[in-house]
């Protein structure tokens, strides 16, 4: 039991981990990717590789992602992701490696 | 189907196709030997049950990060093999053409790609937009329309060739685009809050337009016969509905002010809006933001009733008998589906099939239903008496399930 409850401690995400780079990663094109496009082309949603970001930063990314756009379909993620998170996936979009 | 009859199956139509040409040559004798030894191999091969692979019980399943389609047998609950090439299919949808040989297949990528179910490969493909949201084939099966994100618009190409026949400008986003009968088609305007009616009966294409449908409609949907369209809003707290069998259709706010009061919460998926949603004498919609199916009475289009779910609905479909709705569920809640019965409109039956449940098809009466679980690499085949699993399909990252049946049905 002991070491069941330290198995789950340890596979729990407490707030201060590293970001989950593999579920990240996947959510942007999974679930981002439902208005973004799988590949970030745009779709509902703007395109949002890293060449159409350049407006961007990574604070102002954060912030959208985090709190969304008012007015648009954009919604506020912060009920499910953590600020670290969020900040991961604004370096992830704008580094663009995955193109 | 035997194994034999599977491999016949692709080989018998291309050998028919391809020869006709050779016999009319000028020796006529061997013409006459030529169709006679013809007629006798069709005979022979007709007698022994495998002339050709009938396809009224085939589908095509969307994988859609490998950006191929996986041709399955409804009856077998079987995959029987793949089609490859089909660039962007992060939500693809397809239509089949009305000898359910033939479906065109409308990527995200812009990409519009015709593929032979029986011999299992691309038959044309062109690049028509940069962005892409779906497609309708018109009542006659000689038009093929797809609607557009990017440049916007809707085009109209020819079925058999996929050759251009019209450009639709609208200046911006065309979403919830169905064919409904006098080859028309419907769609409407992201942007702008219009529905235009396309008549390609004609040698020009003739536009009507309907302004006030309300603020950014996201989807819409047509009953089987063509009469009632409805568009959900993402701007607006209602749905509107248009009766195509008036002149002009005028439209009509239906479930006004459905979340007045309460908040609205944040849309990770917007949800679908398909022809499936007449469930006996009431339609079943998703709402926008809200863990809610709406019902909605479909003569008076006054509300009917409510049912709380599990999370946002996506799908909210109606089995084909009508008797029962299945709803799956926007991210991060899209590992269960839930069942909700008609007369009662009380969810009756939940399960988790797995992470990512993103699409559900019926067979064409009901009695089984094909789920799409991405995470799990699976589709998963349920008894929708039981709600035994019957079977698991191994598929990468399935998304939309489309069996042919849809071939003859108006708006799917």
């Amino acid at each position: 039991m002991n070491r069941l409850a330290l198995l789950l401690a340890l596979l729990g995400a407490p707030a201060w981990a590293e970001p989950d780079a593999q579920a990240l990663a996947r959510l942007v094109h999974q679930d981002c990717g439902s208005c973004h496009g799988l590949s970030l082309k745009g779709g509902l949603g703007p395109d949002i590789r890293a060449v159409s970001l350049g407006h961007h930063d990574r604070e102002s990314l954060q912030a959208v992602i985090l709190d969304g756009i008012p007015g648009t379909p954009m919604p506020p993620w912060r009920p499910l992701l953590s600020a670290a998170e969020a900040a991961w996936i604004a370096d992830y979009l704008l580094k663009g490696e995955d193109e | 189907m035997s194994r034999i009859a599977r491999f016949l199956g692709g080989a018998a139509p291309v050998a028919l196709r391809a020869t006709p040409p050779r016999y009319f040559g000028p020796d006529e004798r061997a013409v006459r030997r030529g169709l006679g030894g013809l007629a006798f191999l069709l005979a022979s091969v007709l007698a022994s049950g495998v002339a050709a692979q009938a396809t009224g019980d085939l589908g095509l399943v969307v994988e859609r990060a490998s950006g191929a389609l996986l041709v399955v047998d409804q009856s077998e609950r079987a995959a029987l093999g793949r089609i490859e090439g089909l660039g962007d299919l992060s939500h693809a949808s397809l239509v089949y053409s009305p000898d359910e040989r033939f479906a065109y297949v409308f990527g995200r990528d812009g990409g519009l790609t015709k593929v032979d179910i029986l011999e299992r490969r691309i038959v044309a493909r062109v690049m028509q937009a940069g962005n892409s949201i779906g497609g309708a084939i018109s009542d006659d099966g000689r038009y093929v329309a797809v609607s557009n994100y990017e440049p916007g618009g809707v085009r109209v190409f020819d079925a058999d060739t996929l050759a251009p026949v019209a450009d639709i400008p609208t200046g911006g986003k065309t979403i919830g685009l169905v064919d409904i009968p006098g080859t028309r088609f419907v769609f409407s305007l992201w942007d702008q809050g219009e529905t235009w009616i396309a008549d390609l009966s004609g040698k020009a294409p003739q536009i009507t337009k309907i302004t006030g449908m309300g603020e950014n409609p996201y989807d819409a949907l047509v009953t089987g016969d063509g009469r009632t369209y409805i568009a959900g809003l993402f701007g607006a707290d209602h749905l509107t509905a248009l009766d195509l069998w008036q002149d002009p259709p005028q439209p009509k706010p239906i479930l006004p002010g459905y979340a007045e009061g309460r908040a609205g919460l944040p849309v990770y998926k917007m949800p679908h809006l398909e022809g499936w949603a007449l469930a006996g004498t009431d339609f079943a919609l998703p709402a926008m933001g809200q863990h809610e199916v709406l019902w909605v009475d479909a003569r008076s289009l006054e509300e009917s009733g409510r049912t709380a779910v599990y999370g946002q609905p996506v799908f909210a479909m109606a089995r084909p008998d009508g008797r029962q709705v299945w709803v799956n569920f926007a991210h991060p809640l899209n590992d269960t589906i839930q069942v909700i019965d008609t007369l009662s409109k009380q969810v009756i039956h939940e399960f988790k099939p797995g992470p990512g449940v993103l699409h559900m098809e019926f067979t064409p009466r009901g009695h089984e239903v094909w789920l799409s679980v991405r995470d799990a690499g699976r589709v998963m085949v349920y008894d929708t008496e039981t709600f035994e699993k019957l079977r698991e399909i191994e598929a990468d990252s399935p998304s939309g399930i489309f069996f042919t049946a849809r071939a003859h049905k108006t708006g799917l």
